[in-house]
């Protein structure tokens, strides 16, 4: 069968000693900088991005892959130990997490967190190999039209997954993607909006974006509040789970799992919606309820198993479609961009040992977590215990470092010191940041395949329409705007991301 | 606090509506084209358009709307971490990585109200020493080391 000499070939590929030994250094270094309170995946992504540009491509997306899951999981951990989820879907981890952690049970908190993760990061790992090579055949078929109409749907849910204001992610999305058109105009070679400045002439520079926008924003707004800083007091107890704990926790894995790998697939960053809606279809089904928000187990193993596997599916509209589903895949396309990789349909069939050998090594990936930060979990205790004064001139200075490697370029540093500025603002104005590293990727893409629709249309927008797969993609857009611009649903949403 | 308005929003909404305007006025400036075939001008303008409404509606958001808690804002962070990436930029090739790398360090410490100049040396110190290691010798990154400002 394809699947098993494909898996093969990913393995044999993934499970060369150079590339294990970069997925676990970027799943050490994920998980490393995962932990530091406050520091979420995107951040965690953007700021080690750099250090990846050496390798190889494949050992770089390798490294980058082992990074993502590092982050996560690092992610999780803050949640359980100190009740600080370094992201939003790590959020609904931290409810029952810590609870468990205060209950001394932090320890088993964590090993559930990992076995589930770990499990639902197998199953969506098959996922991803079974289903990407024939959606890739559909992505084949797919003309600019197609494309335009998927991406307008990615960049809709983004914005109805994304925290407060829906106005205000709609508007951070457009101002995206006009800072994504900044440079030269790819069909006349006009230069614009680059402010007379020739080294805007190749467009913004993505990694400086993500520094500054993420990284720097980032680190502002943690020494906002240096004087009321948690000081960190838990005990990790036993790492093994009980058999009780165990029963408790198998159902909910599995439930998680599937819901998981069916939400991340959906463009907009499904880690987070998986979940949320995993904890409310525990919450719902438990036959002990009133122990929810308490410590229970089915609350960490359901979401953590959710969000792994969301995290992992989320790479199949990128490895079939070369479209980013959140701002962690956005990253991803920036980082294969830098490598002279144009994600896409094709890459499965050009580069094969590139697409297997990331699959494969995302299960590798979530395979060292597991057997290495177990053991870990006392180091990365005591990280958390290491001051924030001393961490982050260190990240500035890798940040620094990483982001003059990519061109030796001196401007692209004062890039991120503007972008920085420019994120920590939008901050301060309570506008979230992803959606504009979303389109900022998007923005190119999406000009270009309107245009190119448009002369095949011959002017007429009705191409975006009667085309069956394009107008389904549009209705389906339509759909979510209008759903999440509903009263009910309005109040609904407020209500679930209330908690972080 | 109660006010008739949000300024926060009101803020972002002035924001992303001068952003707009930025944007808008430069794709005029530019080959409109028609829609079969679209100059570099035609796209960013309906975007440039979309933001501005979005922007009013945001403005218009924050009327009536109470207040919420701004917080503090980070100014000390803000007078030493913006500059920082600006210094390695300035010296990394006239010093050399070394010296430039103890510089954004050094800088990038004062950021925290916790730190003490002895501190913040250490601090700079070991960076260094580390970041010349893992970078310069291990992953071998071509970086002078020291740059021809100094008389070496």
């Amino acid at each position: 069968m394809d699947l098993f000499s494909n898996l093969a070939l990913g393995f044999s590929t993934a499970a060369t000693p150079a590339n294990l030994f970069f997925c676990l250094i970027g799943a050490l270094l994920g998980t490393l900088v995962g932990v530091l309170p406050g520091i979420g995946v995107t951040a965690t992504i953007a700021m080690l991005l750099p250090i990846t540009f050496q390798l190889e491509p494949v050992s770089s997306l390798i490294m980058l892959a082992g990074i993502y899951y590092g982050a996560q999981y690092g992610g999780s951990t803050t949640a359980i130990l100190i009740n600080l989820p370094g992201e939003s879907s790590s959020a609904v981890t931290a409810i029952d997490g810590y609870q468990m952690a205060r209950n001394g049970k932090a320890g088993t908190a964590l090993a559930i967190a990992a076995l589930g993760s770990f499990f639902a990061g197998t199953f969506a790992t098959l996922l991803v190999a079974i289903f990407a090579p024939p959606l890739t055949i559909i992505a084949l078929k797919f003309g600019a039209a197609e494309y335009f109409s998927l991406m307008l749907l990615g960049l809709v849910s983004a914005i109805a997954l994304a925290h407060g204001s829906v106005p205000k992610a709609l508007a951070m999305v457009v101002l995206g993607l006009l800072l994504g058109l900044v440079g030269t105009d790819i069909y006349t070679g006009t230069p614009r909006f680059n402010f007379g400045i020739t080294n805007f002439a190749d467009g913004l520079n993505f990694v400086a974006l993500a520094v500054g926008v993420f990284g720097i924003a980032e680190i502002l707004r943690n020494l906002e509040d240096e004087r009321s800083r948690k000081v960190i007091t838990s005990q990790v107890g036993s790492l093994f789970p009980s058999r009780e704990d165990l029963r408790k926790m198998l159902a909910p894995m599995m439930r998680g799992t599937v819901l998981g790998s069916a939400l991340g697939v959906l463009p907009g960053g499904g880690a987070i919606l998986a979940s949320f809606a995993a904890y409310t279809v525990e919450k719902r089904l438990s036959k002990e309820p009133h122990t929810f928000g308490k410590g229970a187990v089915a609350g960490v193993a359901g979401p953590e198993s959710a969000n792994n596997a969301g995290a992992q599916t989320s790479f199949i509209p990128l490895l079939t479609l070369g479209i980013p589903a959140n701002p962690v895949m956005a990253l991803m396309v920036g980082a294969m961009i830098i490598q002279g990789i144009v994600p896409g349909p094709n890459v499965a069939s050009e580069q094969p040992a590139l697409f297997w050998g990331v699959i494969a090594s995302m299960w590798i990936g979530n395979l060292m977590l597991v057997i290495l930060n177990l053991p870990l979990i006392g180091l990365w205790v005591r990280l958390l215990k290491v001051p924030y004064f001393v961490l982050f001139p260190i990240i500035l200075a890798f940040c620094s470092i990483g982001v003059y490697s990519v061109n030796s370029n001196v401007f692209d540093l004062y890039s991120v010191a503007m972008f920085g500025l420019l994120g920590y603002v939008l901050i301060k104005l309570r506008c979230e940041p992803a959606p504009l590293l979303l389109g900022f990727v998007l923005g190119p893409l999406l000009e270009e395949n309107l245009r190119r629709a448009m002369i095949l249309g011959r002017g007429d927008p009705m191409v975006f329409v009667t085309r069956p797969i394009s107008a389904t993609l549009l209705a389906l857009t339509v759909v979510v705007l209008i759903v999440v611009l509903l009263p009910s649903v309005r109040a609904k949403r407020e209500e679930v991301f209330v908690e972080d | 606090m109660k006010t008739a308005f949000d300024p926060t929003d009101a803020a972002a909404g002035v924001l992303f509506i001068l952003f707009g305007l930025f944007f808008g006025v430069q794709s005029l400036g530019l080959d409109l084209g028609t829609a079969f075939r679209m100059g570099p001008g035609y796209f960013p303008l309906i975007l440039s358009g979309v933001l501005i409404l979005l922007g009013a509606v945001i403005l218009a958001g924050s009327l009536g709307a109470t207040a919420q808690d701004f917080g503090a804002m980070a100014w000390r962070g803000m007078l030493f971490i913006l500059p920082a990436p600006i210094v390695f930029g300035l010296t990394v090739r006239g010093l050399g990585f070394v010296p430039s790398i103890f510089l954004t360090a050094f800088v990038a410490g004062f950021a925290s109200l916790k730190m003490s100049p002895a501190r913040a040396l250490v601090l700079a110190v070991a960076i260094t020493i580390f970041s010349t290691l893992v970078f310069s010798y291990g992953l071998g990154l071509p970086f002078r080391r020291f740059g021809p400002w100094l008389p070496m």
